[in-house]
């Protein structure tokens, strides 16, 4: 599994993906190297969460392909299980397992896909939740956490896998205000520690802080993209403009 | 979920102990009235305690019925929902084959077709004689195949219930299909259709009676013989008929009082 330095980590060529008739993604061709942090931005129904699901496979692209870490992910379901376990998704909606513990969501995929013994899942779980502020928190059930708190949960939860990449999905856009400042410091630290991250989201401070390139989705197609000051303050097309106008203010 | 029960539950004792009397459970009084002073004739009356005695010798039977047919039940019906939720386009297919084909049928009909035909056939399949299997062990086929289409429906219903980002969670940790559902959707299915899964232990409790027509001797039966010599239509049936009122309000206190355990630890 391991790369040359020069491959990128995440390679997307030409990937295009329909519902019916309905083309969701458009030819899509994105390279993302190791430790960098993409954000992805675009309007409602633009693609992003498609492609972003694409990467990790929960939705099977129709044309093109995605090589991740030098894999290319093929439609055999153990090889897409063990790609997924070295690429780590964040959800707007958290999805933790709300019958477990926050330690026990921690853990579980630790023990059944990592193999791991209790005792070093525990280990590892602990450190984590010391890693986003949250260890007094972990023998509740995550409906009894603020939003904040469980997203940082979430993060934690795809942490333990050990992933060489994470997928965030709008991870802020669920969250009341003053909670979203929590969730953006756990990821901006990690964009630091030199995690390679995919990032859809409008939160423009994250994206001059953290972001390495910015991609600007519309209609299924990636319209323009470059370095975050760049595309947001000299966008070359109208759409980018126009979307950037409406979400900057 | 746990938190809301509690406040539901501690509100209606709120109003109770306002003593509003238009909430009061009187339905539950008159309930326990009628039960009461069937108890008291029986106690009284040594007629009635012959009668009574004779039917609780069934008592056994029925529960023995009951939570044999139950406990394989649910598990035919885990097997069936799981399948009917299935990506394996056999296994999906057969689960709802068997389950259109149990609940399109009375449910009378499908026990003589179970224990006459179904059984012996199969029996005979494997060279045994027509009456090795006896008629309560076919009854309790009979209950299983039936009841484990229903609790399949549950079982569809609770896993169904459970939102397409739980698994995906899931998945996206790198969880095989089967994980998925073993450790993450099927424990939240599971509490989520506990209420529902009791109810046909309930309604699986009273359709036992169904098997008298087999001769089995569980409750019902044994009435019916007795009455057959007896003539007491009245004081039998009557009695009988406390008996099912009895054991479905106990088992229904019984779930209730067993689903606030579990949902105050969830
Ligand atoms: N399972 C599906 N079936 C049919 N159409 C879908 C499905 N998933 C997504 N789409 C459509 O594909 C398009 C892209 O969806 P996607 O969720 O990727 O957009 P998005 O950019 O993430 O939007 P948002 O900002 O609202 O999350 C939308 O028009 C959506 O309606
Ligand atoms: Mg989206």
């Amino acid at each position: 599994m391991n790369t040359p330095a020069t491959e990128p980590m995440i390679k997307i060529e030409d990937v295009s993906k329909y519902y019916g008739s309905f083309r969701a993604l458009d030819r899509v061709s994105l390279n993302v190297n190791s430790g960098e942090v993409l954000m992805i931005v675009g309007p409602s129904g633009s693609g992003k969460s498609t492609l972003l699901r694409c990467i990790n496979h929960l939705e099977i692209p129709d044309e093109g392909r995605i090589v991740v870490d030098g894999i290319t992910v093929n439609n055999n379901e153990a090889h897409i299980n063990a790609v997924r376990a070295e690429v780590g998704m964040v959800f707007q909606r958290f999805e933790l397992f709300p019958h477990l513990t926050v330690l026990e969501n921690i853990c579980l995929a630790q023990q059944k896909v990592r193999k791991r013994s209790r005792q070093e899942s525990d280990q590892i779980a602990w450190q984590l939740l010391e890693k986003v502020g949250i260890p007094e928190q972990a023998n509740k059930h995550p409906p009894q956490l603020s939003g904040g708190q469980q997203q940082r949960v979430a993060i934690a939860r795809s942490l333990a896998m050990q992933p060489k990449v994470m997928l965030f999905d709008e991870p802020t856009s669920a969250l009341d205000p003053e909670m979203i400042k929590e969730v953006l410091d756990v990821m901006l630290d990690l964009a630091r520690e030199g995690m390679t991250m995919v990032v859809v989201s409008h939160e423009m401070g994250f994206a001059r802080n953290a972001a390495h390139k910015v991609v600007f989705m519309d209609q299924g197609r990636v319209i323009e993209q470059g370095a975050p000051d760049t595309v947001f303050s000299n966008p070359q097309h109208e759409r980018t403009k126009l979307f950037l106008s409406r979400i900057l203010r | 979920m746990a938190v809301d029960q509690e406040q539901i539950i501690t509100s209606k004792r709120d109003v109770v102990g306002r003593t509003n009397l238009k909430q009061f459970p009187w339905w539950f009084l008159i309930i326990l009235a009628i039960a009461g002073y069937m108890t008291i004739r029986i106690i009284i009356d040594p007629l009635y305690q012959g009668i009574f005695n004779t039917i609780l010798q069934g008592i056994g039977t029925t529960l023995y019925v009951t939570v044999i047919s139950f406990v394989f039940a649910l598990l035919l019906g885990l097997i069936l929902g799981l399948g009917r939720v299935s990506t394996n386009p056999i296994w999906r297919n057969l689960s709802i084959s068997y389950i259109e084909f149990i609940r399109g049928v009375p449910m009378l009909v499908l026990i003589f077709t179970i224990s006459f035909a179904v059984v012996p056939m199969f029996a005979r399949t494997f060279g045994l004689s027509n009456n090795s299997v006896s008629l309560t062990t076919r009854a309790i086929i009979a209950l299983v195949l039936i009841y484990g289409a229903y609790i399949a429906e549950i079982f569809r219903a609770g896993i169904e219930s459970i939102g397409r980002g739980q698994s995906e969670a899931a998945r996206s940790l790198g969880m095989s299909r089967v994980q998925s559902m073993r450790y993450v959707i099927l424990p939240q299915a599971i509490r989520n259709v506990m209420p529902a899964l009791g109810n046909d232990l309930i309604a699986l409790l009273k359709d036992t009676s169904l098997v008298s027509v087999l001769g089995v001797r569980e409750m019902t039966q044994v009435a019916r013989l007795s009455v057959s010599t007896s003539f007491r239509y009245e004081e039998t049936y009557f009695i009988l008929t406390l008996f099912y009122l009895t054991m479905t309000l106990v088992l229904s206190l019984l779930l209730q009082w067993l689903q606030r355990r579990v949902g105050a630890k969830g």
